[in-house]
């Protein structure tokens, strides 16, 4: 199991918690969905999973080599070209110089942006710029791949491509993923598994294993999407006054 | 591990759309139509399994790629040639043309005497005079080399000073406010105090420069690192930077912008400086330069020789914007896409 989160919790100093009791086990290999509405405390549990911040209680077991991190906005810097954002990821993993270039291409390549290096973030579409920035994620070579609210930003053309994009590059490549999202659909199109997360505080409610069946028959996806809206908004309403 | 799946669902579940008012029911009755898919129009449209984002949407790698490349060429704009713009250059000299003519139409007035307002025509005479004599040259000549001395020295100063005090919180609250103090102090200030310390020598010089430069420089990196995306912060600890690599690698090229905004004022105080310190201090083993043309030509009374060293000065400050900032500058932001709107 390269995550194990154990009676997991977070408060931010003395106020209401943040993650209360999550538990959850993430097996190797997986493409996990963690859904929730506003307030969950989703990113907060990815920082937590990442090292980027501490849970104030429970335990947690991640990978020793920590955890690649993709976040909403591409966060490229802009004053590098694609290939040399790649690099700089490359760099401060330690990879030699020599090899850098190659294996930078090689990643161009892998999401398809191969003649596309010598661009600046600016000069890229949005899209284009999440590929890059999916790339560096995966030159960081950890297991395990977070991503938080990735293609929330992206139009609607787009973000379905990079669906099939990234569904794809994680069964090339093998990585472990943990999905953020606030889309039902998003996560049911992804993960193998679709963990709902509670508001304020946040805890796994109810998780649902999406099959190859779902993948392919767009009744079933739509029928579970549905039952998954229906858990979503159940929650939401409790907050109502 | 056991997964709870449909049957443990709310009751209410079935009838549920989705936010962006999808309707399961409607797409799986619509299943195979290709005509109701936005990749209908590509060409590429695969038959049977399309259902819009719910499931796979592309039929297979090549099909990906293909797709993709041609919404990479739709949302990129196409690439757009430079060409010389000839208002840059026109529209500066008329403007010069124009102050000219007006400061020569005034002296053809003939409101004040001529040896107290002398004309553009004189000033440029004196001017010839000057360079005859050799004086211009020597005293451009060794402005210049200490400015531009100085400048690099109090840069060299500077930037480790200032990434330091911007990294380092305590460092920064302890002696911030003492910067942006020294920033506010006119260097000019600092002239008799370093006559004392260092009488008539080049050092005096140096040290009213270094007093006006680095603490401009330093304010313009900080609040450069200041106005970094915390987001590149981030990204570089999960990249694994570490802190000497995060200042050089991610800090320092984030800052550019605002460090160049303050090399720029550095030099501007710095060639500021040294013309407040040439006036005031002048004999000894300190050379003969801009502020010394100046400050003889008002010992001697004579206005074309003052007029011809501020127009030199000043001349100097713009050509070293014209030449050197304002180029870099142009290139940096284009480079990082912050060109386009603005009226440079």
């Amino acid at each position: 199991m390269p995550v194990v989160l154990e009676h997991l919790g977070k408060r931010f100093g003395d106020g209401a918690p943040v993650l209360d009791d999550v538990n959850a086990n993430i097996r190797q290999g997986e493409f996990v969905a963690l859904l929730g509405a506003s307030g969950c405390g989703k990113s907060t549990l990815l920082n937590i999973i990442a090292g980027l911040e501490a849970p104030t209680s429970g335990a947690l077991e991640v990978p020793s080599d920590g955890a690649a991190f993709m976040f909403q906005d591409a966060a490229l810097f802009p004053w590098l070209t694609a290939r040399e954002n790649i690099e700089l990821a490359l760099k401060l993993r330690g990879v030699g110089k020599a090899e850098r270039r190659a294996k930078a291409q090689e990643l161009l390549e892998l999401v398809h942006l191969g003649s596309a290096g010598d661009k600046r973030p600016h000069e890229l579409s949005g899209g284009m710029r999440q590929r890059v920035s999916l790339a560096r994620s995966l030159a960081q070579d950890r297991q395990l791949l977070l991503m938080d609210e990735p293609f929330a930003a992206l139009d609607a053309i787009t973000r379905d491509l990079l669906h099939d994009e990234l569904e794809r590059i994680w069964k090339e490549t093998g990585r472990t993923i943990v999905f953020v999202t606030h889309n039902v659909r998003e996560a049911v199109r992804l993960g193998q598994r679709v963990l709902l997360l509670s508001s304020r505080p946040g805890r796994v409610v109810q998780e649902w294993a999406v099959t190859e069946e779902h993948r392919t028959d767009a009744g079933l996806a739509g029928q579970l999407t549905g039952v998954i809206t229906a858990r979503l908004r159940e929650e939401i309403r409790r907050h109502a006054k | 591990m056991p997964s709870k799946s449909l049957s443990g669902s709310a009751p209410n579940a079935a009838p549920a759309p989705s936010p962006d008012g999808f309707r399961p029911s409607d797409e799986a009755s619509g299943s195979g139509r290709p005509d109701a898919t936005p990749w209908a129009a590509t060409g590429a449209a695969p038959a049977a399994h399309v259902h819009a984002a719910l499931t796979r949407t592309s039929s297979g790698h090549e099909d990906l790629r293909e797709l993709e490349s041609g919404l990479d060429s739709l949302q990129s704009d196409a690439d757009r040639k430079h060409r010389i713009d000839w208002s840059r250059i026109l529209l500066p000299v008329a403007a010069l043309v124009v102050l000219v003519l007006v400061w020569q139409f005034y002296v053809s007035l003939g409101v004040k005497r001529r040896d107290l307002v002398p004309g553009p025509l004189d000033v440029v005479g004196q001017m010839g005079l000057l360079w005859s004599e050799g004086k211009l040259q020597q005293s451009m000549w060794t402005s210049l080399q200490r400015g531009v001395v100085g400048f690099l020295i109090s840069v060299a100063i500077a930037t480790p000073v200032g990434l330091l005090l911007a990294q380092v919180a305590p460092l920064r609250r302890a002696f911030g406010p003492l910067i942006s103090g020294l920033q506010v102090l006119p260097s000019v200030a600092w002239v008799p105090a370093a006559i004392i310390w260092f009488g008539l020598t080049d050092a005096t010089v140096y040290f009213v420069v270094f007093m006006g430069a680095i603490p401009s420089i330093i304010n313009g990196l900080i609040s450069g690192v200041d106005q970094i995306p915390p987001q590149y912060r981030r990204v570089g600890t999960v990249l694994g930077a570490s802190r000497l690599q995060m200042a050089l690698q991610i800090v320092l090229p984030a800052a550019l912008p605002g460090y160049l905004g303050g090399l720029k004022q550095g030099w501007a105080f710095s060639w500021r400086s040294l013309m407040a310190a040439e006036i005031i201090a002048v004999g000894g083993t300190i050379g003969f330069g801009l502020g010394s043309l100046l400050d003889q030509g008002r010992t001697l009374s004579d206005m074309s020789v003052v007029m011809a060293a501020i127009l030199l000065i000043l001349g100097v400050g713009i050509l070293i914007e014209l030449l050197v900032f304002g180029p870099i500058e142009k290139r940096l932001l284009r480079s990082r896409g912050l060109l386009a709107g603005s009226t440079r």
